[in-house]
């Protein structure tokens, strides 16, 4: 849809709902919580393979794991679930999970750690995609028969070196970290997959709904587990529908067809926010928009150059305008919400104090290419750039390219300036600090594409140890203590200038209660929600 | 004796032998359409500047998982061997399996081709039923008023965007006047409630004997098909118009009317009969089209159809899926052109 017809369908809709008033119609029944959402995404339901925000959706009101987050307080962090409570060895090496007693999955199974074991052990195993999770603590197929055990009702798990206990129990809260009915699963094995063709599209877990059913590109329905151990959740059946267009959820939202609208633009949310019945809920995400400076370029690499280009950005001009509502000024690599996030945002346009900066680095007028990838929110903030950074001489070239043309020359080293997004992969800080504050070989050599301070030829000097210690600290406190001290310095002297962190904009009726979409840190659950 | 049995034998066979070879030569036809189809669609996806693998592993992914993945999908073999290894795939009646829904590109089709057969079935049939007679009268009463009306409404059929005239459908008829079912195939209570036999809900429900599915079914399917039924009726009416209007101006018109032939006769018997061979492949046309997959439409309308499949397939880089729907799409389109040709022969016996 282009932005004309867009600006013309939001304004004849507008128009119309502003001189009439919709049908008087039938609400959703008090039981059916019905969710319009786009889930082309989805291309699993195994939890040790998928990796996409509306399978995660899916999996996490399905499955327990070790530990998880409590809906109705996030901020709490991660909380015991299907584990009722764990011990660290004295070398921080080994966790032992008592398993809760008396829970059963969907089958009637009980969930033992047998069970536990047989998931943990399968994610490695498999070896899928977010499959790094758990072997970034030393697992591999090849030893998960010894550091993975079951023994009566406690789980051990044994890590290749010290990390801190927070670190593994946040990453025990991702997707992967679901425990699986390992009768059921081994039950529909085919050759050796150990059930993963079967639980693509099937469940089998011990969570509040199980999957009735998942259309791809249409729905997917989830009936309630009445013997969920928290309680039979008071929706009794989810249904989650695709629905692409933004003013088509809206139209469902304000004929009370749907419950809650998840992918409204800001026109339709402007607009809904007008009606009868309706309330807009915001949420913090974890994706971040940032800016890079390749340190490979003669007058980037110099410091009051990489200060003077945070003050070049017009943050407030950007959220105020074509990002409203969906963005928010973040200057911090950890998005909010995260353990050890901050909430210091420093930087703000300045043109004057970026041409001292500049002049005391004695660079004059320069130019620098930017490669930014073919979306609309990333081309308008080149622009922005692009404007910015004229007033203080610097001419920016903006390269506007295919994802895969854009993230090869960013890959390789060869872009000057880089803008784009940054979605975290679990709920832990490090996996945030261990790509942008962390790069232990900084040749060209070494390759490590995966790490974004590489990407920028960046050598973070000593950020290296101090990520490496925060990761085993095992004090909570001391640990976010870390982060903002390397947040801190990350800040005044990275070559990244983070500019802001996503908000989700959700639209509901407005008797469902207590509706989240997991924040930054999980995803969304419907168990605690009322109507 | 033998002379004459030779000739008779010759004039029995003949015929046999035009047939097969014709058989032959359509096959052969088919054939090579549909390699070509395939060859140039998987040149297309294997050239596109869209990575199917960073689809698969994101773009946070490290160097190694991806040449994993890479290696995973065969892209690191020569393209003329990719695409032999798909052929014969195919042959087997193997597409693949898609990316984005990790199943059978061949059962996704299965889903996703019946959705959209009903509503473009349906569609062109409103297109048919209204266009045609439109088309006769606007051209018999030339210049009346129901000529103009014919005109705007082909006028604002060629020149209204679907995807605004779509939501605007829904705005009025579901939004304010609640005459219609919303976006989707039937309403929520009705989901997975009749066995699926064709696909197609609104005979399913027909087959299950299950009237109320059937008239949520209809309540839902009757807007978007509206919608592309008037897409077809424009474009039907005015080919029917016009070629109405050269069948009147032609002498044996003129001759038939002193000859003190009744109009209707004049105009049903005569002219609209030597126009049917035109419309053949003007409707068939048409219904390929709506087959082809209405994208817009089934995006608005959240309809899940062939269209919007190997749209959402094509800018997820899963090529699997583009290649199966393209191949099946182009077969629909080879065997739509077949019935034409089986109904000229029908209509026309100049085509015999």
């Amino acid at each position: 849809m282009n932005a004309f017809n867009r600006l013309l369908t939001t304004a004849a809709i507008s128009l119309a709902v502003n001189v009439t008033s919709f049908a008087v119609v039938a609400e959703t029944p008090a039981n059916m919580l019905v969710i319009a959402n786009r889930i082309d995404d989805i291309t699993t339901l195994d939890p040790a393979q998928s990796f996409e925000f509306a399978g995660s959706d899916v999996i996490r009101n399905v499955y327990g794991k070790l530990v998880n987050f409590d809906p109705l307080d996030l901020k709490a962090g991660y909380q015991p679930d299907l584990a009722e409570s764990w011990t660290v060895s004295e070398d921080g090496k080994t966790i032992t999970f008592t398993m809760r007693e008396g829970v059963t999955f969907h089958s009637g199974n009980p969930v033992t750690a047998a069970d536990a074991e047989f998931s943990l052990r399968r994610a490695v195993i498999l070896n899928k995609t977010p499959s790094f999770i758990l072997t970034q603590f030393g697992f591999t197929p090849e030893n998960v028969a010894e550091t993975i055990v079951a023994d009566g009702n406690t789980l051990t798990i044994t890590t290749d070196k010290r990390y801190a206990t927070s670190f593994i129990l946040n990453c025990m809260t991702a997707t992967i970290g679901s425990i699986v009915d390992m009768k059921t699963v081994m039950e529909n094995e085919v050759d050796g997959d150990m059930g993963n063709t079967w639980l693509a599209t099937n469940s089998a877990g011990s969570g509040a709904y199980k999957v009735q059913g998942w259309k791809p590109n249409e729905s997917v329905t989830l009936t309630s587990n009445p013997d969920f151990y928290l309680g039979a959740p008071a929706m009794e059946r989810v249904i989650v529908r695709h629905v692409q267009e933004s003013a088509t959820q809206r139209l469902m939202l304000e004929r009370n067809d749907i419950d809650v609208a998840r992918n409204l633009n800001p026109e339709d949310v402007a607009g809904a926010t007008a009606a009868d019945g309706v309330k807009i809920e915001d949420e913090l995400k974890g994706r971040l928009m940032y800016v890079s400076l390749n340190q490979k370029h003669s007058e980037l690499s110099k410091p009051e150059v990489r200060q003077a280009i945070k003050y070049l950005v017009d943050y407030a001009g950007m959220r105020d305008s074509f990002l409203k509502g969906q963005y928010t000024i973040h200057q911090n690599f950890l998005p909010a919400t995260y353990l050890g996030a901050s909430d210091e945002n420093p930087f703000s346009l300045n043109v004057e104090k970026a041409k001292e900066l500049l002049a005391s680095a004695g660079v004059g007028e320069f130019t620098i290419e930017a490669g930014v990838r073919e979306a609309q929110d990333r081309i308008e903030i080149a622009q922005s750039l692009q404007n910015t950074f004229a007033q203080a001489g610097i001419t920016l070239n903006i390269t506007v390219g295919t994802a895969k043309a854009i993230l090869a020359r960013y890959r390789a080293r060869e872009l000057d300036v880089y803008i784009g997004a940054w979605g975290p992969d679990y709920p832990d800080p490090q996996t945030n600090a261990g790509t942008f504050a962390y790069n232990p070989d900084n040749s060209d050599e070494a390759g490590a594409t995966g790490l974004l301070a590489w990407r920028n030829a960046w050598d973070v000097g000593d950020l290296n140890a101090k990520v490496d210690a925060a990761v085993i600290e095992n004090d909570r406190d001391a640990r976010v203590q870390m982060y903002l001290d390397i947040q801190s310095e990350f800040r005044e002297v990275s070559p990244f200038a983070i500019l802001f962190q996503q908000i989700e904009q959700s639209a509901l009726r407005d008797n469902v209660m207590h509706f989240s979409t997991g924040q930054a840190i999980t995803s969304a659950s419907y168990w605690q929600i009322t109507k | 004796m033998a002379f004459a049995d030779n000739n008779g034998g010759g004039r029995h066979k003949a015929p046999l032998e035009l047939w097969i070879r014709a058989t032959f030569l359509t096959l052969g036809s088919i054939i090579v359409t549909m390699l070509g189809l395939m060859f140039i669609t998987f040149i297309i996806g294997r050239v596109m500047p869209i990575d199917p693998v960073l689809a698969i592993v994101g773009e946070q992914a490290s160097k190694s998982t991806y040449d994993q993945a890479y290696a995973e999908l065969g892209l690191d073999r020569p393209l003329i061997v990719q695409f032999g290894i798909y052929v014969w795939d195919v042959i087997h009646g193997d597409f693949g399996k898609s990316l984005l829904t990790a199943r059978p590109v061949a059962d996704d089709i299965a889903r996703v081709f019946p959705a959209t057969l009903e509503l473009a079935t349906l569609g062109v049939l409103i297109g048919i039923v209204l266009g045609i007679p439109l088309g006769v009268v606007a051209a018999v009463r030339r210049g009346s008023w129901i000529d103009q009306l014919a005109r705007v409404v082909a006028l604002v059929g060629y020149s209204m965007t679907i995807f605004w005239l779509g939501l605007m459908g829904l705005l009025v008829f579901y939004g304010i006047l609640g005459w219609v079912g919303g976006p989707g195939r039937v309403g929520i209570f009705y989901v997975d409630i009749v066995p699926s036999v064709t696909g197609m809900i609104l005979v399913d429900s027909i087959l299950d004997g299950n009237w109320d599915v059937f008239k949520d079914a209809l309540s839902h399917i009757v807007l978007p098909a509206s919608l592309l039924g008037y897409y077809s009726l424009a474009y039907i009416s005015r080919m029917t118009r016009s070629f109405m209007l050269e069948q009147l101006s032609a002498e044996y018109i003129i001759t038939a009317r002193v000859k003190g032939m009744s109009e209707s006769a004049v105009i049903w018997r005569h002219a609209f009969k030597n126009i049917r061979v035109q419309l053949i492949t003007v409707i068939a046309l048409s219904y390929a089209g709506l087959l082809e997959g209405s994208v817009l439409t089934e995006i608005i309308f959240s309809w899940p159809g062939i269209g919007s499949y190997i749209t959402t397939a094509l800018l997820s880089a899963d090529m699997n899926a583009v290649l199966g729907g393209t191949v099946v799409v182009g077969l629909v389109f080879i065997l739509l052109n077949i019935f034409s040709d089986l109904l000229y022969k029908v209509f026309d016996p100049r085509a015999k």
